[in-house]
């Protein structure tokens, strides 16, 4: 049972990336497409936890964290980026 | 019926819910006029997917295979802590990057806050306020 709604979970899942990536190469505005990647980031996550219950492994779960800390970052440096034009700031009294 | 068998319910249930969440996040990506309103989508709908899907991987894992897993519930952690930051602050670059809200919103009232922090007056009240805080300060001294 676990096997076929995990199978039907990996399709929904790669169905609400595939329209993700639309938002991100047709995105009118920069934001947009931040904004798309962002939730493309949260999607990776939850696919790498089905594909480790598919599996039936626990080798994968260590990615989970990882990519979750990596996509937070990559927001902030964006977001960061879009706000100031620099991402890493050598004035710091601003 | 066994435990383990409401337990594989609970888990699918919790991974079904998760899987449906995503589907509506990216409806509302496609879907929602606006950035603003595009942001809230993507960062509320995915982030309850996520979170379900994650418990349910950890229910997995626990019930299944017998093999607590504790970096699972860090993940779940993090992404409850770090998804709302996340969205607030690309919500808030997007503000200042200039980009247009709808047109049928409601009011702006973050527009009106910065035009009362650029005003003259507001000016004249921080200086006055950074003067008498150092006036204390000096007393205390």
């Amino acid at each position: 049972m676990i096997q076929t709604v995990v199978y039907i979970a990996l399709i929904c899942v790669a169905v609400a990336m595939i329209t993700l990536l639309y938002r991100v190469i047709k995105g009118p505005t920069l934001p947009d497409r931040i904004v798309a990647l962002d939730a493309l980031g949260v999607n990776i996550v939850a696919m790498v936890a089905l594909v480790c219950i598919a599996l039936d492994t626990n080798a994968f779960l260590e990615v989970i964290l990882l990519f979750g800390i990596l996509a937070f970052i990559g927001t902030v440096a964006f977001s960061k980026y879009l706000e100031k034009g620099v991402i890493i700031e050598n004035d710091r009294n601003s | 019926m066994k435990m383990i068998e409401i337990a594989k319910l609970i888990i699918v249930a919790f991974i079904l819910i998760g899987a449906f969440f995503h589907l509506i996040a990216a409806l509302g990506v496609i879907r929602l006029p606006d950035v603003y309103t595009r942001n809230h989508a993507a960062s509320k709908a995915a982030t309850l997917g996520v979170l379900c899907i994650l418990l349910g991987t950890f229910l997995y894992f626990y019930f299944i295979h017998d093999h607590f897993n504790s970096r699972v519930l860090l993940g779940i952690l993090f992404m409850f802590l770090t998804a709302p930051v996340a969205g607030h602050l690309l919500g808030r670059a997007a503000y200042h990057s200039g980009v247009k809200m709808w047109g049928q919103n409601g009011p702006d009232d973050y527009k009106e806050y910065i035009e009362i922090k650029k005003s003259e007056k507001y000016q004249e009240y921080e200086a006055y306020r950074k003067k008498i805080e150092e006036n204390i300060k000096a007393e205390s001294k």
